[in-house]
């Protein structure tokens, strides 16, 4: 019961400052309106793509794809040429009939799926057509043929039909990469991690400073005069900062689909429950940390030590060629479950109840640092 | 003979290597008001922090209203106020009085009437509504006192609660004081305003980490062969 009158005190604390609430509603915003600036900017980049001995009909096709180039070259020893020096962005090669050869300078991942769609969309569309151009020609063909044969043998003319469709060509096409290999889609990877950073980052920051402020301006001591529990003051802010960091959370998460256009394969509302789940464990995390800081700026020296090391560590960067100790940390990082689980929804559509064991080690996570702050309460009343 | 509202026996009290209570024996028994005074840095804050459970005593036994402290439904029963003004400062005056009535489980229907009872003793009625941020210091101290008298607690431990008051409010806060006390309530309260120290029942002078006089003031005078607590306060200090 104290632990609401405690939280709709927080929140109405809240409500006054003004900055603070500006802080964890529009910061965020901002910073996924700068990236979506960055990373849009280079999604509209156009490429020159080279070919070698490619069909006339599928390089047209290609050229009229948006902001694709096509340059002719003789040899794919010219084009490879061309490619080292930067002066084309991919070297298409028709190796024999139908078989293509691509290789990708992969410097940059929105440069080399616009190659691989365009050059996908040209050969669908040139596909059709040649379909249709032969199917034209082929009956063309037979009719003449049923007709010259009619003259000589009727009987024969009547087993010759007309065929059929004919399956379309089986186009096979096989790729290279100058730089790193198929999953340097790197913004999409990471888009799922940066989400859960940022509502980690802000609610672990804001919770921190508040009860950090409630205690160095000796209201903490004031409330543990009462008779109010060291646990139902924990509750209280775990349920204040809980509603702003839900607000803060369908904010982020809202942002990151509109602005940032990241398609999501799996529902909204799991990944909002991920997040929420992550919300909750950093606001437990700030507030413990605030036990050991001794003013506002000692809370922020935890950031370079505790918040940025889990970007690290969970996920952004492969770690699987690291050092197994290395690996261990990111066991330890509450991001690494919830970015692997946000990547799970994300990218491959898979459902909260088949991510059982992020969502469990995410909650022990919460129930630990929940814990733990009851009883760090200790150290300012002994009861 | 009532059972006494605060009874401290041989309190010990250490903060690292540095002892700042040696031996602190004292009672407050219901109607009675009872003035701790000594230099700053005596230790007075101590003893009241210990007599709460918010400091754990090195020795010694710290009993309120008959119970072992720290001990926690206890803390409704009592009235503190610290030394510092601890407020929400981005909360009105009633938020805050409503707030730490809440959490002393004053009764929702008696809410009302606490607030403008307290709010009348120390002369706030006219700004509860007012942002404590905008609040003078005086203003602030006052506002904390009638926290403390919510919720009309059986004992009231104040740490220097008439710091930055003016003189006639003071006399006012006094009287009503005198009134609780009258109405068997037990006070222990800190100063440095020694006239202040006339007003109480009996003065305890804490110097060294004891208590080095105990009684009631015309009797400390006679003991010490001087006019006022003042001048036993300083009396006291030179020898020690
Ligand atoms: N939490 C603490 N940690 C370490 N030392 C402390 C702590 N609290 C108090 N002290 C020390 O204990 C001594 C007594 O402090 P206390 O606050 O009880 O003095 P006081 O008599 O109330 O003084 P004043 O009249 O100035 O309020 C001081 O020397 C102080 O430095
Ligand atoms: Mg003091």
């Amino acid at each position: 019961m104290r632990s609401i009158y405690i939280a709709r005190r927080v929140i109405s604390e809240l409500v006054r400052d003004k900055r603070t609430l500006a802080m964890m509603f529009v910061a965020p915003v901002l910073i996924m309106f700068l990236m979506k600036l960055i990373f849009t900017q280079s999604a509209t980049t156009s490429v020159t793509v080279a070919t070698v001995g490619v069909d006339g009909q599928v390089r047209s096709a290609l050229n009229d794809v948006k902001h694709v180039t096509v340059q002719k070259r003789a040899t794919n020893h010219s084009a490879q040429k061309a490619l080292k020096a930067q002066k084309v962005d991919a070297v298409i090669h028709e190796t024999s009939a139908n078989h293509y050869t691509v290789t990708y300078a992969n410097t940059d991942a929105t440069k080399t799926s616009l190659v691989k769609v365009g050059f996908n969309a040209a050969l669908t569309a040139n596909g059709i057509k040649t379909l249709k151009q032969t199917t034209t020609k082929l009956s063309q063909t037979v009719t003449q043929m049923a007709a010259t044969l009619a003259k000589v043998s009727p009987q024969a003319a009547a087993i010759l039909k007309a065929p059929q469709a004919k399956p379309a060509a089986s186009t096979k096409i096989t790729n290279h990469y100058q730089y790193g290999d198929k999953d340097t889609g790197f913004f999409d990877k990471i888009v799922p991690i940066l989400m859960g950073f940022f509502v980690f980052f802000f609610v672990f920051l804001i919770s921190g400073m508040a009860l950090l402020k409630e205690r160095t301006t000796g209201t903490l001591d004031r409330l543990l005069a009462t008779p109010v529990r060291r646990g139902e003051i924990v509750l209280g802010y775990m349920l204040s900062y809980g509603i702003l960091a839900l607000i803060q959370t369908v904010i982020i998460v809202l942002c990151t689909v509109g602005f940032m256009g990241v398609e999501i394969t799996g529902t909204l509302a799991a990944v909002m429950v991920i997040n929420f789940l992550l919300a909750l464990v950093a606001l437990a995390f700030g507030i413990l940390m605030s036990t050991l800081a001794q003013s506002e700026f000692q809370m922020m020296q935890f950031i370079p030590i505790i918040v940025i090391p889990q970007v690290f560590f969970s996920g952004i960067v492969p770690l699987d060629s690291l050092a197994s100790w290395v690996k261990d940390i990111s066991y330890v990082l509450p991001l690494t479950y919830a970015g692997n689980a946000m990547t799970q929804i994300i990218m491959y559509g898979t459902k909260l109840s088949g991510l059982g064991l992020d969502i469990g080690v995410l909650l022990l996570f919460l129930l630990v640092l929940t814990a733990l702050n009851v009883r760090g309460m200790r150290r300012y009343r002994k009861v | 003979m009532t059972e006494p509202l605060i009874a401290l026996k041989h309190l010990q009290k250490r903060f690292g290597k540095q002892t700042v209570l040696a031996d602190v024996s004292l009672t407050v028994a219901g109607g009675e008001i009872l003035g701790l005074i000594g230099p700053s840095g005596a230790g007075k804050s101590t003893v009241i922090k210990t007599a709460l459970g918010m400091e754990v005593a090195d020795g010694g036994s710290a009993a309120v209203l008959n119970t072992q402290m720290p001990n926690r439904q206890l803390l409704g029963r009592i009235g503190y106020m610290a030394q510092d003004d601890a407020l929400y400062e981005a909360l009105s005056a009633e938020e805050n009085l409503r707030f730490f009535g809440r959490m002393k489980g004053v009764a929702k229907a008696d809410m009302a009437t606490e607030i403008a009872h307290v709010a009348a003793v120390v002369d706030l009625t006219p700004d509860l509504k007012k942002a404590v941020s905008g609040y003078s210091g005086g203003m602030k101290r006052r506002l904390s006192l009638a926290i403390a008298l919510l919720g009309d607690p059986e004992l009231l431990i104040l740490d220097e609660p008439t710091v930055g008051i003016d003189p006639a409010l003071r006399r006012k806060i006094w009287g009503e004081l005198h009134k609780l006390r009258d109405a068997g309530r037990g006070i222990l309260i800190t100063t440095h305003v020694m006239d202040e120290a006339e007003l109480v029942d009996d003065v305890a002078l804490l110097l060294g980490g004891k208590v080095m006089a105990y009684g009631a003031p015309s009797m400390l005078e006679a003991q010490y062969d001087v006019q006022t607590i003042e001048q036993v306060f300083l009396k006291a200090e030179g020898v020690a």
